[in-house]
């Protein structure tokens, strides 16, 4: 994960979320895994199919860019101050700048910081299930990038995306998930 | 110090952090403070959510619609929510009727049998009972609460005196009112939503790609109905740009937009005098013997009725082809011209309604001369027989009585089959034309030589104006009959009930989405404009009649007087004197025709008041779109022309030749003076005077070169840092802007 401080601790707290219904939820994905004493920081990471079998995000065309942004391995495996993260990050107490700075990173497919043509399709096509055709997808990509693209270089940075993300009325009601 | 997850932070700046919100991170002073008001919140956000979600719920059908709207796109969705809001208004009508009207008349007025207008006449009660009769609204069916003339008489009814004529009266025409208000209110709250034919956001791609999935979605089903949603949205707005990009023919297109105007007039124009004739010769055949007639003759107009209505809106379909408009403005047209035909329709109708209506007057004149004849003679023969003054009064049973005609309860009846019929007819049609083909389309397609789903038949797509219209005639002629049958309204709730949950089962079982899958219009206000034309239209000959016709002698609540409003008079006279004073006085032609005039003043002045703020709105908007595009532009500027700085640097032999070209913010005036104060410094000899060419390659000829070229300062300097890649800040500050 780029570029962002941790501060470690003890015990693990979120900002914006009582802890304990967050971790007898994680612990409830594989009990034999994840012990109940957690002091002696365990190094247990889940796989990405448990995460990705959650009710809250197995209809979700975008839980596994969700899981590997939140992942420290990259991959979906989520330890649980990932998990805390996660569902920090996508509450409904948590500021507008932060969750677009990771709703960015979720629709960067390549992971390259830049949100290009072939992120966007994907985006698309992930949200329409392949059912627009090759050229209402290209279409509708072209339009994006000329409506939100500032400094004109193809693609979206994260400024562009902030600043067209800021305007959006419906944003911070949909990117939410409550748990 | 808990998880901080800025980035950027150093230590510092996060000890402040936290120090600043000690008690949110549970620890120090506020933290008891702190943690009860984040409870509030959180408590306050669930109930509003909760109160949301209940408001939400008490709201019928949403589910349907949403569901409906997600596959077939917002112009569908659109005929239901005009459907479910025609049912909250005619729910609303149905209760002034029924509470006002048919509630009172039930509880408190005489009962079934105790006098002559509410029992079936002595000859009609063999087959009163029938089946077939009480499908034609005959039998006991035409002496009940359903219909005008069950209602009786009497200036007050029951303990409480009400009076039931008056309440008749002014809920016949309370219904235009409050039907009138509803809808203009509905007008005007459509308008403020910002008008007509989508809105053009700056982001309308980005926030549908970034902002459109729920992510609290947590059901297959509604996951299922948010993707179809979300594609349906997303191809509506692809036709609307789309539209944006087409290439313009003009001339042609309004040639062909020309010819295809004239070509449905000459249709409308050619219908119209069908109908004409028809009607004339019905006319001619009422007045010759019955038998001598076919079928055909004797139901011509109906044939051809439902004839025009089948042809002729596929017919103004195709020629609308030629027209090429957007599907949401070809559908606004379609609308339009199909109204025009049914208004022929309707024509017809009330034209043999009122042929009707005035034989009924002509049989009641000379049934009410016999009636009065014969009491007459009653009277003589009593008192001459018995010899006395004081004769009691007839006693026959009132089965027995001899009764007028009652004109008022056959329109009734009339608009009762009308719309009986209608219901019949669009279920009909729903069945055979939507179902049925599916049905064939789906199984006999594997025994079939082409393939039928993609081909010919196959699926039907919804006829979002053929149903829209249905909807408003329809209406209309509740609104028309619910003067003469207050039991209409009932009928047309249970229809508008019972049409919701079919059509949505017939759209998402028989259909497929449209080809071109539109946005509605906002607004909604051509629906309800279409209403408020056929509001009118209805109202005028129900006023029409009530202040001109005379109502039945001997059925109904105005039997006996000379008109129906007869009865306000009565009222008035019945209130103190000043009231009736004051009524007079408001009555007087001077007061209302000024009242009249300065309310067209009123209305002259609004609208050039309305009008102003849309150009002043237009205006706002087109500076705001030039702030944008200039923003873009500047951002945009500062990259080229310092990529073309390094192309042209680039281009030059010697770099190390390029003398420090230092960019000030002073004009060009004083770099001539500098240069001319040191002539000498020119003569270096060891470079090219590149005075001139610095001057050329600046990205602001403006910008002053204060340093003369010839004393070079230390050769690391003397370079002058190439720009940085793409970031236009390598030369100094940059020139000034105005």
């Amino acid at each position: 994960m780029l570029g962002h401080k941790r501060f470690s601790c003890n015990h693990p707290s979120s900002t914006f979320f009582p802890l304990s219904r967050l971790f007898y939820r994680y612990r409830d994905l594989a009990p034999q895994l994840v012990p109940l004493d957690y002091t002696g920081q365990p190094d247990v990471r889940l796989p990405y199919e448990l995460i990705g079998s959650m009710p809250e995000l197995k209809d979700n065309p975008f839980r596994q860019r969700i899981a590997e942004v939140f992942s420290e391995d990259g991959e979906g495996n989520m330890t649980l101050d990932d998990f805390l993260d996660m569902f920090s990050v996508l509450s409904e107490m948590a500021p507008r700048d932060l969750k677009a700075y990771y709703a960015f990173k979720i629709y960067d497919f390549n992971n390259d910081d830049f949100l290009c043509k072939s992120d966007l399709e994907k985006t698309l096509n992930k949200l329409t299930r392949n059912e627009l055709t090759e050229e209402e997808v290209r279409m509708v990509c072209d339009k994006v990038i000329d409506e939100a693209d500032l400094d004109n270089d193809g693609r979206l940075s994260l400024e562009d995306f902030q600043h067209m993300i800021v305007r959006a009325p419906d944003f911070l009601s949909t990117f939410h998930i409550r748990i | 110090m808990g998880h901080l997850l800025f980035t950027g932070w150093n230590c510092r700046e996060c000890q402040t952090f936290v120090e600043k919100f000690e008690g949110a991170l549970g620890k120090g002073k506020g933290r008891k403070l702190y943690a009860y008001k984040v409870m509030m919140a959180k408590k306050m956000i669930k109930f509003n959510r909760d109160f949301e979600n209940f408001k939400t719920a008490c709201i019928p059908w949403e589910r349907k619609i949403k569901e409906v709207e997600s596959h077939f796109g917002s112009s569908v969705a659109s005929y239901f929510l005009f459907l479910r809001w025609m049912f909250g208004l005619n729910m609303v009508l149905f209760g002034f009727m029924f509470g006002l009207v048919v509630l009172p008349e039930v509880l408190m007025g005489l009962p079934y049998g105790s006098i002559p207008r509410k029992v079936v006449p002595r000859a009609e009660q063999a087959n009163a009972m029938d089946y077939s009769v009480l499908l034609d609204f005959g039998g006991y069916c035409q002496y009940s609460i359903l219909f005008y003339g069950y209602y009786n008489d009497a200036r007050t009814i029951g303990v409480f005196k009400f009076r039931l004529p008056l309440s008749y009266l002014l809920v016949g025409v309370g219904i235009f009112g409050y039907s009138l208000m509803v809808v203009i209110r509905m007008m005007a709250r459509n308008s403020n939503e910002g008008g007509d034919g989508g809105d053009e956001g700056q982001f309308t791609f980005s926030f549908k790609m970034f902002t459109s999935w729920d992510y609290l979605i947590g059901n297959p089903e509604t996951a299922d109905n948010k993707f179809a949603s979300v594609t349906t949205s997303f191809k509506e707005s692809i036709v609307d740009e789309q539209e944006n990009q087409k290439d313009e023919n003009i001339h042609l297109r309004r040639f062909l937009r020309v010819l295809a105007n004239f070509l449905i007039l000459c249709c409308l124009g050619g219908s119209g005098f069908l109908i004409y004739y028809v009607v004339k010769q019905s006319q001619d055949n009422a007045k010759k013997d019955q038998d001598e007639l076919t079928w055909f003759q004797k139901n011509e107009v109906d044939v051809v009725m439902s004839l025009l209505g089948l042809v002729c809106p596929p017919l103004f379909e195709t020629i609308a082809e030629l027209e090429e408009y957007h599907p949401r403005v070809a559908l606004k047209w379609q609308l339009g011209r199909i109204f025009a035909l049914f208004l022929g329709n309707l024509y017809t109708f009330l034209f043999a309604l009122f042929d009707e209506v005035n034989e009924k007057l002509e049989e009641e004149k000379s049934i009410k001369n016999a009636t009065m004849w014969s009491l007459k003679e009653y009277y003589a023969n009593y008192s001459s027989y018995h010899n006395t003054t004081d004769v009691p009064p007839l006693d026959i049973a009132p089965a027995d009585v001899v009764r007028g005609p009652c004109w008022e309860t056959t329109v009734g009846v009339e608009f009762m089959k009308l719309t009986v019929n209608d219901i019949e007819v669009t279920y009909i049609t729903i069945l055979i034309g939507d179902f049925l083909r599916a049905v064939i389309v789906r199984f006999l397609n594997y025994c079939w030589c082409w393939d039928l789903e993609a081909g010919f038949p196959s699926y039907g797509e919804f006829d979002i104006s053929g149903n829209v219209l249905g909807l408003i005639f329809n209406q209309g002629m509740i609104w028309m009959g619910a003067f003469f049958s207050p039991g209409l309204v009932g009928l047309n709730i249970l229809r508008l009930i019972s049409s919701m949950y079919f059509q949505c089962w017939a759209v998402m079982a028989t259909n497929v989405p449209h080809e071109r899958v539109f946005k509605a219009s906002k607004s909604n206000n051509f629906y309800m404009g279409l209403l408020l034309l056929v509001l009118f239209l209805s109202l005028l000959p129900v006023i029409y009649i009530i202040m001109t016709m005379p109502p039945s002698f001997d059925c109904g609540p105005f039997s006996g007087r000379e008109k129906m409003y007869d009865v306000i008079l009565e009222t008035l006279e019945e209130l103190p004197t000043f009231i009736g004073n004051i009524v007079g006085y408001a009555t007087n032609p001077g007061l209302i025709l000024s009242a009249v005039l300065l309310m067209v003043l009123a209305i002259y002045y609004l609208n050039v008041t309305s009008k102003n703020y849309e150009n002043a709105n237009l205006e706002l908007r087109k500076k705001m779109q030039m702030a944008r595009d200039e923003e873009k532009n500047r951002r945009n500027n500062k990259e080229t022309t310092n990529q073309a700085m390094q192309y042209l640097e680039d281009l030059l032999p010697n770099r190390s030749l390029i003398p420090p070209p230092v960019i000030t913010e002073e004009s060009a005036l004083s770099k001539s003076s500098k240069v001319a104060k040191h002539p000498g410094a020119a003569a270096n000899g060891k470079g090219v005077n590149l005075q001139k060419d610095v001057s050329l390659a600046s990205p602001n000829p403006r910008a002053a070169v204060t340093r003369p070229p010839g004393p070079r300062g230390p050769p690391g300097h003397a370079r002058g840092p190439p720009p940085g890649p793409g970031r236009g800040r390598g030369r100094g500050a940059p020139p000034p802007r105005r």
